[in-house]
């Protein structure tokens, strides 16, 4: 287990004080003068060294994003950091945005430096509306110590940190789709390439970053990439805060070492399944979009990037839930695919018309009132909708049907042989 | 996104005008985007003009909204219908928003729901007669770990059951909102069972 000491989060529930005063006891903003005067390419290559991967879903090494950023630009660039948590199971940024805001704030400051950027956006989602009002609160805490503004910290550094809310549209989060909406648009993604780095926010270099990701870079660089790296697996390190919900004694937040066991995740800091281990029917490893996994694989796997993909599902954005035996497991997966139809932008037909039929057979599956042929066109749909369209939410629709029917499909027929055999029944009865 | 309310059928108020102080307001959002791309402001001045009117954009504040950023009066109504928690029509006093995707539905959103139905006679999507409540479903609310949750205008409600919601609700009705966030006492997302990590004091690490 993780100790107390190498946590970066130590007011992840809140006991302590938010504001400056508070932060700066638990270590922040200590020598961050230092850590700017150091320079752009240092804090790249600590970043590198470290391991640090994103922390919103998809996992790519943060450093070499950073350095995707140009050297030298005529135009501005900007950075904007993902605050639009709407993953659903996820909720590990709203608890940094509130009770650790200056961990945030710190982060945009040096990754904002590391990419040789002076203006910051954060996106944060409508519905965080309490949550919104505090990072406010401390980021003009900030403006006032003079730790941003004109000369942050005194190092020289001009740099402006602004905070934009939502209104509710889950594909914000998408890093195209959030720089439309910060432009003022529908959050409507955009085609890749041109990647934002080259033409990202009003058409100049940006970078798009979770919270997480931004906000563990000033514990990186004051303690070092080696003692981040030294955490976890090699290509997985690092802490990482896991939400653990659904069918648990004890849900909840929990910092922990990237590469911690799945049970011993759940059992040591989640009180367990309901029921025990043994009524564990399925977990969710990584929010709604990674593809479910029976009991017999969460009994060892690891929870890190590496040992999910092996498995076929996902880390994502860590977010754990956990489904006892008493779930109806096509139910909950038909609930996902109702919310991606919701979410859907509308841009692109697979997931526009797709998403909308999955889930309307998805329904169907639920009462098992389908063909066992059906099943099998469900899965070739759910694949020709996975990687023909502008973003990932259909990939992030199409996943969590695809590991449903792989490891529960005998559960699907089993509903379909029942429906039949009632409404034969009901016939003969008439 | 879901079909936009059709905003013919609303009684619409013939004018809207930002009050000084939200004209302030207003200006200080435009302040933090360039020049020139003041329309990145209209997320933030449609949320105002929502507050001001009480709960829901009139079409008149989406066109007040248009002539401040200088945009199309189209392009403001196009955000306003894409982004789920604009209104297009009037809400009641108290919005009910009960999440019902998959982990607030695996913790009891059937019970949240049923409750707040049963309680106050309406359908989703419905508002009471008495104009306080207005009953609606949402996605995702990103809470999970305190699920399941209700939120009431800007606050959550949160590690609800069905008695709690009721409780709930006849607090607001009696105009004495309870403190926002867990109703069982839970410090933020806590295990309910007591903390697990970070149990020594700060300034020992």
């Amino acid at each position: 287990m993780l100790a107390d000491k190498d946590r970066i989060f130590i007011n992840l529930y809140g006991r302590e004080d938010w504001r400056l005063a508070g932060a700066r006891r638990r270590g922040d903003w200590d020598g961050t003068k230092e850590l700017i005067l150091k320079g752009r390419d240092w804090i790249v290559e600590q970043v590198k060294e470290s391991g640090l991967r994103g922390r919103g879903g998809a996992g790519f090494p943060t450093g070499l994003k950073w350095s995707f950023m140009p050297k030298e630009s005529d135009r501005p660039t900007y950075l904007c950091v993902n605050a639009d948590e709407s993953e659903p199971g996820t909720c590990k940024d709203r608890d940094i945005i509130r009770n650790e805001p200056h961990k945030l704030v710190e982060g945009c400051l040096l990754a904002s430096v590391g990419m040789g950027v002076h203006d910051c956006y954060i996106y944060i989602r409508g519905e965080f509306y309490n949550e919104a009002q505090r990072l406010q609160a401390a980021i003009d805490e900030a403006y006032e110590a003079g730790l941003i503004g004109t000369d942050a910290c005194g190092s020289g550094y001009p740099f402006n940190l602004y905070l934009h809310r939502g209104a509710g549209a889950y594909i914000c989060g998408e890093e195209t789709g959030l720089l439309e909406s910060l432009e003022g648009h529908k959050g409507q993604p955009r085609l890749k390439p041109p990647f934002p780095a080259q033409v990202g926010l009003y058409g100049c270099p940006s970078t798009v970053n979770n919270v997480e990701t931004i906000a563990v870079v000033p514990e990186i660089l004051r303690r070092g990439a080696a003692w981040f790296a030294g955490i976890g697996r090699p290509r997985n390190t690092g802490t990482k805060i896991f939400c653990l919900s659904g069918h648990v004694n004890a849900p909840c937040n929990v910092e922990e070492a990237m590469s911690i066991p799945l049970r011993e995740l759940i059992e040591r800091h989640a009180g367990g399944v309901r029921g025990g281990w043994d009524n564990l029917l399925a977990v969710i490893p990584g929010g709604s979009s990674v593809p479910v996994l029976p009991r017999s694989i969460c009994e060892t796997v690891l929870m890190d990037f590496d040992s999910l993909v092996a498995v076929k599902s996902a880390l994502g954005t860590a977010a754990v839930i956990v489904m006892d035996k008493s779930t109806d497991i096509v139910k909950a997966i038909a609930r996902l695919s109702k919310f991606y139809k919701h979410e859907s932008c509308g841009q692109c037909t697979p997931c526009r018309e797709g998403l909308g039929w999955v889930w309307r057979v998805m329904e169907r599956m639920v009462e098992g009132n389908a063909s066992v042929a059906e099943v099998d066109m469900l899965l070739d749909v759910s694949y020709e909708i996975e990687g023909h369209t502008i973003c990932a939410l259909a990939d992030g629709a199409a996943w969590p049907v695809q590991g449903l029917i792989r490891h529960f499909r005998p559960e699907m027929e089993r509903r379909i042989a029942e429906y039949r055999q009632s409404a034969a029944r009901r016939r003969h009865a008439a | 996104m879901s079909a936009p309310a059709a905003v013919a059928e609303v009684e619409q108020p013939a004018s809207f005008e930002f009050t000084p102080e939200n004209i302030e307001r207003a200006k200080a959002h435009i302040a933090k985007y360039p020049p020139g791309r003041q329309a990145s402001a209209v997320l933030p001045l449609l949320w105002i003009a929502q507050y001001q009117s009480g709960g829901w954009l009139p079409r008149a504040a989406m066109d007040c909204v248009a002539e401040l950023l200088a945009m199309a009066p189209i392009r403001v109504y196009e955000v306003a219908t894409f982004y789920t928690m604009f209104n297009l029509r009037p809400v009641g006093r108290y919005l009910l928003q009960a999440c019902t995707t998959t982990p607030c539905w695996l913790r009891g959103s059937d019970e949240v729901v049923r409750a707040c139905q049963n309680k106050l006679g309406v359908a989703i999507g419905g508002t009471t007669p008495d104009g306080m409540f207005t009953l609606v479903e949402v996605e995702c609310l990103g809470a999970c770990v305190n699920a399941p949750i209700l939120q009431v205008n800007d606050d959550f409600y949160e590690d609800l059951d069905g008695p709690a919601t009721e409780a709930l609700l006849d607090a607001l009705r009696d105009g004495k909102p309870p403190p926002r966030g867990s109703v069982i006492g839970r410090q933020g997302s806590e295990p309910v069972t007591g903390r697990t990590t970070l149990t020594e004091p700060t300034g020992q690490r």
